[in-house]
């Protein structure tokens, strides 16, 4: 049945050579952990990015109870977390897949330094991959404010403050992050827009390059 | 190549398209022609990975369910004693810029000159480390510097996870999340609904205050519960008839409970039956 869907469309769009190109490639035995164990630093890059997937998922199941206003923020985290079946499951691994996604892209960015597997012809995925290293970073610092505790509160005080300390453009960062002078309702929308649309947009046209990039150069080759 | 040229045409085309075939690229080497055991991505290699995945996420699970997220208080801008922490990865750049040298007159070089030098270079570290030398041990001065910086970041982030400690015995404070989580332990071991720490402490006055019972609530009850009943040393009395019915507390005021005396041998049985009638009636939404 699914094959037959599957041929009836591949007979009218030929969509085979779209995703064998992709998919298609032979795993060399220097990265593969059932030939030599310590090819399992070879597993962290894939770690991140199912953690990532993790991350994404939860959050769109968050976004059904999560209200982003300074009045409903933290009770609706609370809701969430003490009423909703599984709430606080689906937020555990929200709050600690943040966590787990930096530690998995250090050593994935580890592994890539130390292998010097970032050099001629890859320098550019390297780069990419310390973009999508900043954009985490930038999720974490966002998400951070969003369930509206005090804790929140005062780590995006301090953080904004010091990103006002930069000369110039200082204030004008302050100023866009926190929509105003202080950490208020509008810092709270506007953290929720770039944790939710902005900086997730970023990581996957990020993430597509990375990948892209990996499979038209090939991982690189042994030691 | 499934398009092959003939080597005395002078401009080539990509496929079908106008695009001029560039020279550049090389098509690095297919591992299936490499010795060694390489193994097909899809199915076999992707089976196994997502293996892995699942061993992942079930240890990712038990973790979740034994560790509830931490929440806090709600945001209050007032509260000047709230020591602000970040995140744990941030901590490193938190504790560096409480340094002299890179704070106060010299914050410049605290927010754009050392760490511009540090994550511009390891955004650059391709353009920065250009030799052919793959292997680590022969790039002393590149890996050197990584370990060094790696050793500074693991250093700052312990000193400022300390220094949080030390501020928190110092002040006597415990995490918010600690001391939230406590508090619905011990409510859900009493039986009362959660607290919920959005709803204002409830200024309800005394039910039927008139009543001729209050000349004994004066005397034997307001010295621990407070003259109107709000709580001291011992609990509020206000909304006790919630959670208590009559017999239980007929039962602790003649028997006493935790740190509050017997009553049966001060009082009649009489007087405590009323008693229990009026604080029955002491309801709250």
């Amino acid at each position: 049945m699914f094959k037959n869907v599957y041929n009836w469309i591949d007979e009218r769009l030929d969509i085979t050579p779209l995703w064998r190109d992709v998919a298609d490639h032979e795993v060399p035995e220097h990265v593969n952990p059932a030939h030599h164990f310590s090819a399992f630093v070879y597993c962290f890059g894939g770690l991140t990015f199912f953690i990532t997937i993790i991350q994404i998922l939860s959050g769109m199941f968050l976004t059904l109870y999560y209200v982003p206003d300074i009045i409903n923020a933290y009770a609706s985290v609370d809701y969430l977390q003490h009423q909703v079946a599984f709430g606080q499951i689906v937020r555990g691994m929200h709050h600690f897949g943040a966590s787990l996604v930096i530690v998995m892209m250090f050593l994935h960015t580890l592994r890539v330094f130390f292998t010097g597997s970032y050099k001629a012809p890859r320098e550019m995925n390297w780069v990419v991959g310390m973009l999508i290293f900043f954009i985490m970073l930038g999720l974490g610092f966002t998400g951070y404010l969003l369930p509206w505790d005090n804790k929140a509160y005062y780590a995006t005080k301090v953080g904004v403050e010091i990103a006002a300390s930069v000369p110039v453009i200082g204030s004008y960062i302050a100023d866009f992050l926190y929509g105003g002078d202080i950490v208020g309702a509008q810092t709270l929308t506007r953290f929720f827009a770039i944790h939710v649309f902005f900086l997730p947009g970023a990581l996957i046209a990020m993430l597509a390059a990375h990948f892209l990039m990996i499979r038209k150069q090939g991982i690189s080759g042994p030691l | 190549m499934a398009h092959g040229h003939k080597s005395n045409e002078k401009v080539v085309y990509v496929g079908d398209s106008r695009v001029k075939k560039a020279g550049g690229f090389q098509t690095p080497p297919d591992y299936t022609s490499y010795p060694g055991k390489s193994e097909a991505f899809i199915p076999n290699f992707l089976l196994k990975e997502w293996m892995v995945g699942c061993v992942v996420l079930v240890g990712f699970l038990v973790w979740v369910i034994a560790e509830p997220a931490p929440l806090g208080y709600p945001a209050d801008p007032t509260n000047a004693s709230f020591i602000p922490m970040p995140d744990w990865y941030f901590l490193f750049l938190y504790q560096f810029l409480k340094y002299p040298y890179v704070s106060q007159g010299y914050i410049l070089l605290g927010t754009l000159g050392i760490p511009g030098i540090l994550f511009g270079g390891l955004l650059l570290a391709p353009f920065l480390d250009t030799g052919k030398e793959r292997r680590f041990y022969r790039r002393p001065i590149a890996s050197s510097l990584m370990i060094l910086s790696l050793a500074a970041c693991v250093y700052l982030t312990v000193v400022s996870w300390d220094h949080y400690q030390h501020m928190l015995e110092k002040n006597g404070q415990t995490p918010e999340h600690h001391v939230r989580a406590e508090e619905a332990r011990l409510a859900h071991e009493r039986g009362l609904p959660r607290p919920n720490p959005l709803k204002k402490a409830p200024v309800a006055a005394i039910i039927e205050p008139e009543d001729p019972v209050m000349s004994i609530v004066q005397s034997q009850c307001m010295g621990c519960h407070a003259n109107d009943l709000s709580g001291a040393n011992g609990p509020a009395l206000l909304g006790v008839g919630n959670h208590l019915s009559k017999e239980e507390i007929v039962e602790t005021i003649t028997n006493g409970r935790g740190a509050m005396p017997e009553y049966g041998t001060k009082l009649s049985t009489e007087e405590i039956g009323q008693l229990a009638v009026w604080l029955t009636k002491q309801t709250q939404e």
